[in-house]
């Protein structure tokens, strides 16, 4: 059975060395194709941003176009803001989700939960923006006024001129992103914390460390890379989001305040309400806004492989 | 497999689509050439106009019934926006535009090469000030105080200057939410333009088709999102699109001693009144400050933007057919039924109709 005559033998190296070259090549485009596109969109938001970003040169003249970083640094601002306040709520939440499904849970209810957070990945942004718009936002509002009474020496809380009538605020944006993006960070720490290995776990546990410790002590350091990356998923996610946030926010210039109505704007709402009737020199400041968006996207994610990749060696270091 | 299959189809089909629509775009002049002949009394073709999304249910509405009229001239409007459609005109892409400005005098310059553009006011929409508060219907308001109002100096309905205003009216001391428009908007331009006209200083900021940034207040997408936001909040006040305010109660608008309630009259005899603008052909200047009895100062006129000359016959005879139908008493009904516009003047028509009588082909 085990023999077999030189010759399958030959084809056998013959198909895998095509199997080889076939697999090489595909990959290699797949990876080049990715560059490619990024370069085209890179140069398509540089050369349709350029008479925004200098009009002396490209635009129409300094006299007729507006200055673009005061127009742009609110929105940069605002995006930055929102997402931040996604991630701080929804990072904890994800985590807790994820080791419950993965070391606390009873196996037959593990995998349900499992699914359930993979569902609401697939529901549509515009949904999660009619939820923010007709639900979430009014219910906020009594939380807004009691924030501002107890906390109003806070400028987050401070709500500047007024605290808002209708919740549509920086703040209740925050918390529908938070919803929207939980189910990816959940899903890839699931699938992290499921892959730390049992050997160390079951050791950890015959030295008498209790569940908790044993979280600690194996699966969070040998998650952590795969953690941070998916919050900065998450992140990219939270970032980019338009339609939601289209919904939800009243859009506004730049304020600290949480609590105030149409005090912040961020760059894909403020996209998407004004480019289906933006022409000339409007339209390039929205895609300059794009590009900055970009920019923004570009070195959070080289901030995020720093740290994975800091740890990475730490984690190095110490075995 | 199934559905990698239909992806294909699907993509392959838009491909399609996206070509033929190229190439009858491109092909509309053709057409109309062979079909003219000029032997019929009615235009026929294929006649291409673009712009102002304002004029969109009305166009609508004007492109299906002219076909009563002249059963072999379709019409073919792409709300792409004012700016956008005015470019597209100069750039020749389309025959006419749809606009809720006139042309600045540098646009004149480029649009119809040797021949001049003229604009005919054939859409007039009144601007309500809308609002929601329970137990109140309707409110009189000045100039001055609805300028305070959005600019967020008067915050609760019950203020002393709302109340001097309405001494029958039994005010709740509700906080007052002030909803503008989100996205740009010539609604919002006019507005705006109204508020720096006819408030003086209680209103420092410039027309603009953006709410002033430094205002913070509620706003939301499109008139549909700002007048269900001011629906669904007690207390709110926006400024919308007369036609589509729903059921909330509107702001009679103080015109010098008298308070004029919109209606559809009132608009139009804004417009009659309103000055011509001496540079752009056939555009109005309104006088928002105006202290004339029966006319609602807030109203936005979205022009229709046509060239005095034409390089062929046919294209002559399809944009006199549908000039000469948009502003016809027919058509001006239609309007209104399907866009609620007001419609336009008979002294506005008379001119309209000498100008669009007098399009001519080049040369």
């Amino acid at each position: 059975m085990t023999s077999t005559s030189p010759r399958t033998k030959s084809t056998a190296r013959t198909t895998s060395a095509v199997g080889d070259k076939v697999f090489f090549g595909l990959s290699w485009t797949g990876g080049a194709i990715i560059l490619v596109v990024l370069a085209f969109v890179a140069a398509f938001l540089l050369i349709e941003a350029l008479p925004a970003i200098m009009p002396e040169t490209f635009g129409p003249g300094a006299d007729q176009a507006i200055d673009f970083w005061s127009y742009v640094w609110p929105l940069m601002a605002g995006t930055v803001m929102v997402s931040v306040i996604a991630l701080l709520l929804a990072t904890p939440i994800a985590i807790g989700i994820s080791l419950f499904i993965s070391h606390y849970a009873p196996r037959r209810f593990a995998n349900p939960i499992g699914y359930l957070i993979d569902l609401l990945a697939a529901i549509p942004s515009v949904v999660y923006g009619a939820w923010g718009m007709l639900v979430l936002a009014p219910a906020m509002v009594p939380l807004y006024h009691w924030l501002h009474n107890n906390l109003g020496f806070i400028p987050l809380f401070a709500g500047d001129p007024n605290v808002t009538n209708t919740g549509r605020t920086l703040m209740t944006s925050g918390v529908v992103l938070a919803v929207m993006v939980l189910p990816i960070i959940t899903a890839l720490c699931r699938e992290i914390f499921l892959q730390t290995p049992h050997l160390q776990q079951e050791a950890a546990l015959g030295l008498g460390a209790t569940r908790w410790e044993m979280i600690k002590m194996t699966v969070f350091p040998f998650a952590r890379a795969g953690v941070i990356s998916s919050i900065m998923l998450a992140l990219g996610r939270a970032l980019g989001e338009t339609m939601a946030v289209t919904m939800v926010l009243s859009a506004g210039g730049f304020s600290w305040s949480l609590v105030t109505s149409g005090a912040n704007a961020t760059i894909p709402s403020e996209i998407a309400l004004n480019f289906p009737e933006a022409f000339g020199q409007r339209q390039s400041e929205l895609i300059a806004a794009g590009l900055m968006l970009f920019v923004i996207t570009l070195v959070v994610n080289v901030i995020a492989r720093a740290i994975v990749n800091s740890h990475a060696k730490k984690a190095e270091g110490l075995s | 497999m199934k559905f990698s299959r239909f992806y294909r189809s699907a993509a392959i089909a838009s491909v399609a689509a996206i070509a033929l629509a190229a190439c009858s775009s491109d092909d509309g002049g053709d057409n109309a050439d062979a079909n003219g002949g000029g032997e019929e009394v009615s235009a026929s073709g294929n006649l291409i106009g673009g712009g102002a999304s304002s004029q969109e249910a009305a166009m609508t509405a004007w492109t299906s019934d002219i076909t009563e009229v002249h059963p072999d001239l379709s019409v073919q409007y792409d709300p792409v926006g004012s700016g956008a459609g005015r470019e597209g005109f100069i750039a020749g892409q389309y025959t006419f535009a749809g606009s809720d400005s006139a042309m600045d005098a540098d646009e004149q310059e480029q649009a119809c090469g040797a021949a001049n553009a003229f604009h005919v006011p054939s859409y007039i929409s009144p601007v309500a000030v809308a609002f929601n508060l329970e137990g109140v219907d309707t409110l009189n308001m000045n100039p001055d105080t609805i300028a305070k109002v959005f600019a967020g100096e008067i915050t609760s309905w019950d203020d002393e200057e709302i109340a001097e205003q309405n001494p029958d009216a039994d005010l709740p001391a509700t906080d007052i939410t002030v909803v503008h428009r989100s996205d740009e908007s010539g609604t919002t331009e006019n507005f705006t333009d109204y508020l720096n006209g006819a408030a003086g200083d209680s209103w420092e900021w410039e027309a603009s088709d953006a709410f002033p940034d430094e205002l913070t207040g509620e706003s939301a997408q499109q008139t549909s999102g700002v007048v269900s936001l001011t629906s669904d909040t007690d207390g709110a006040i926006t400024y919308a699109d007369a036609s589509q305010i729903g059921d909330l109660s509107t702001v009679a608008v103080g015109v010098g001693e008298d308070y004029v309630e919109y209606s559809a009259d009132a608009a139009a005899a804004a417009v009659e009144t309103a000055e011509e603008d001496s540079e752009s052909e056939g555009a109005r200047v309104l006088d928002r400050s105006t202290e004339e009895e029966g006319v609602y100062p807030i109203v936005m006129i979205s022009y229709h933007i046509f060239c005095d000359e034409y390089e062929d016959e046919s294209m002559v005879e399809q944009v006199k057919a549908f000039g000469n139908y948009v502003i016809s008493e027919d058509g001006q009904a239609t309007a209104e039924e399907s866009a609620g516009s007001a419609p336009i003047s008979d002294s506005i028509r008379d001119e309209a109709t000498e100008r669009i009588e007098a399009i001519s082909v080049a040369g």
